[in-house]
């Protein structure tokens, strides 16, 4: 395959903080200064550690700094490398591991306004998540509010643990707003590590746990979208699943139609089966390509019904496939055309028309 | 397509549930306040017995936390799996266009118009006093 000629739409990249002294002058006089005082550590959570294998191909890692963290890099390896129209920077910098609302609704900004003007204003193929303080669902409103208006951004980034299910209605503003400016929800792979990634069963001891336990912590949260009525309630809100693989979808839809078949009646706003749902309103990034081969990557696809779920993406700097080897040629030409240019359009309308314009 | 007599009314008061066997399908008729209702005793999931099944009302929602209920006694539940059945017309809550128990009209005639006939009632005798359940399967 002729990577270069993909021209798709990647919709998972990780541009990288240098440091937290990068954030210094977008943050305002008094979180500079508490910064400084206070002598505050950079917002590294245990997720990609690193020196990890998966945290960066080797190809990817330079001598000069955290992998993801230069744009001519960047443009090299991945933008240009790949053809890519259009690449959505989804920054993991560890905001959401912080307690304070103010310090969070704080660091967001200046994380969002670092996006802005060290990213999106220097290459104009890039757009981005909106880093949300969603220690504050009223404080990410209001993040949200301060963004919409550049079309620049184009989704709202939440990690895919926090303190409490995504249903729940404390996070429904954030929804209302999103549905409102058209911002799909992008829930990443990640945890503000509240509590255990292993949902239920203490916390684990290792790395591979670790990430092999996100896919359990995507459906926990899926579901309870679904149970709760987010998706009756925001019928035009997407939600983007980033780096949850995509292998476990269809299993998992079975269990929860089969079971909404049985208890429909104790959430009668589910009108309709989990699985139309999912399809309509659920998109997943392709990277990582968790099932062991193109074989099963297509049975995926028809379990799940539907060819217009998955979104091309790269997770740079992130080492989940080597040399070219992003999508497997045996898809045929018109499912890779679906997968790099038609579903993430349909996804992002702010990119389809800023695209088009 | 023939019409059964299948019992006396007063057999089946208000509340209560029988079933009857019609030419080898069993079906459960139900008296829900004085209306009859008639169905194939078989869940189309996998088999089970409706007859042993929970009556309950219809709840739906106008959004999330909104509960509305209507129609007590009239949506089946089958006693497996829970699947709910809509007793008027067989369908399902969760797929009505595809999976559906069998429906079959059911009236409640006087004995007075049954005797002329053409019924078939070959277990009982008909009187004209009584009001009789009328199954059409």
């Amino acid at each position: 395959m002729n990577v270069a000629s993909l021209g798709g739409i990647d919709c998972d990249i990780h541009p990288a903080l240098p440091a937290l002294r990068s954030l210094l002058p977008y943050l305002d006089d008094h979180w500079r200064d508490a910064v400084i005082q206070r002598g505050v550590h950079e917002l590294n959570s245990i997720a990609y550690p690193d020196n990890a294998p998966i945290t960066a191909r080797t190809d990817f890692r330079s001598s000069g700094g955290r992998p993801g963290s230069d744009l001519d890099l960047l443009r090299a390896h991945t933008l240009d490398h790949f053809g890519s129209k259009a690449a959505i920077c989804n920054c993991l910098y560890g905001v959401q591991l912080l307690f304070s609302e103010d310090m969070a609704s704080a660091f967001a900004r200046a994380l969002n306004t670092w996006i802005a003007r060290e990213w999106l204003d220097r290459e104009p193929r890039l757009r981005a998540s909106i880093i949300v303080p969603l220690q504050s669902p009223e404080r990410a409103v209001d993040e949200i509010e301060h963004w919409a208006r550049d079309q620049r951004f184009v989704q709202v980034l939440l990690p895919a643990m926090a303190d409490l299910p995504y249903g729940r209605r404390t996070y429904w503003p954030i929804y209302a707003a999103a549905e409102r400016h058209r911002l799909p929800i992008g829930i990443h792979a990640g945890s503000s590590y509240r509590h255990p990634v292993t949902a239920g069963v203490g916390w684990p001891s290792y790395y591979t746990e670790d990430y092999a336990a996100q896919a359990v912590g995507f459906q926990s949260q899926l579901t309870s979208l679904v149970c709760e009525g987010v998706f009756s309630k925001f019928p035009n809100l997407r939600v983007v699943l980033m780096e949850s693989g995509c292998s476990w979808l269809p299993a998992h839809l079975w269990r929860l139609t089969k079971y909404w078949r049985s208890l429909r009646m104790e959430i009668p706003w589910v009108d309709r089966s989990p699985t139309e749902i999912v399809r309509s309103n659920v998109r997943l990034t392709l990277q990582p390509i968790d099932t062991p081969g193109e074989e099963e990557l297509l049975k995926t696809i028809d379990h799940i019904g539907t060819d217009g779920l998955l979104l091309f993406s790269t997770d740079y700097p992130h080492w989940q496939f080597d040399g070219d080897e992003i999508l497997p040629a045996e898809l045929g030409a018109d499912l890779i055309r679906k997968i790099t240019v038609d579903n993430p359009l349909e996804t992002y309308s702010r990119i389809k028309e800023t695209l088009s314009s | 397509m023939s019409k059964h007599v299948v019992f006396p009314l007063k057999d089946l008061p208000p509340g209560n549930r029988k079933v009857v066997n019609i030419g080898g399908r069993p079906i459960v008729i139900f008296n829900i306040n004085g209306e009859v209702f008639a169905l194939l005793d078989r869940c189309p999931h996998q088999g089970g017995q409706l007859s042993y099944g929970q009556l309950t009302g219809l709840v739906e929602a106008s959004e999330p936390g909104k509960y509305c209920y209507s129609r007590p006694g009239e949506i089946l539940r089958c006693p497996w799996h829970g699947w709910e059945f809509d007793v008027r017309t067989g369908k399902s809550w969760c797929d009505p266009s595809r999976i559906r128990t069998k429906s079959y009209n059911v009236a409640i005639e006087p004995g007075s118009k049954l005797v002329e006939g053409p019924y078939i009632a070959e277990v009982f005798r008909v009187t004209v006093e009584e009001d009789y359940i009328v199954v059409e399967a």
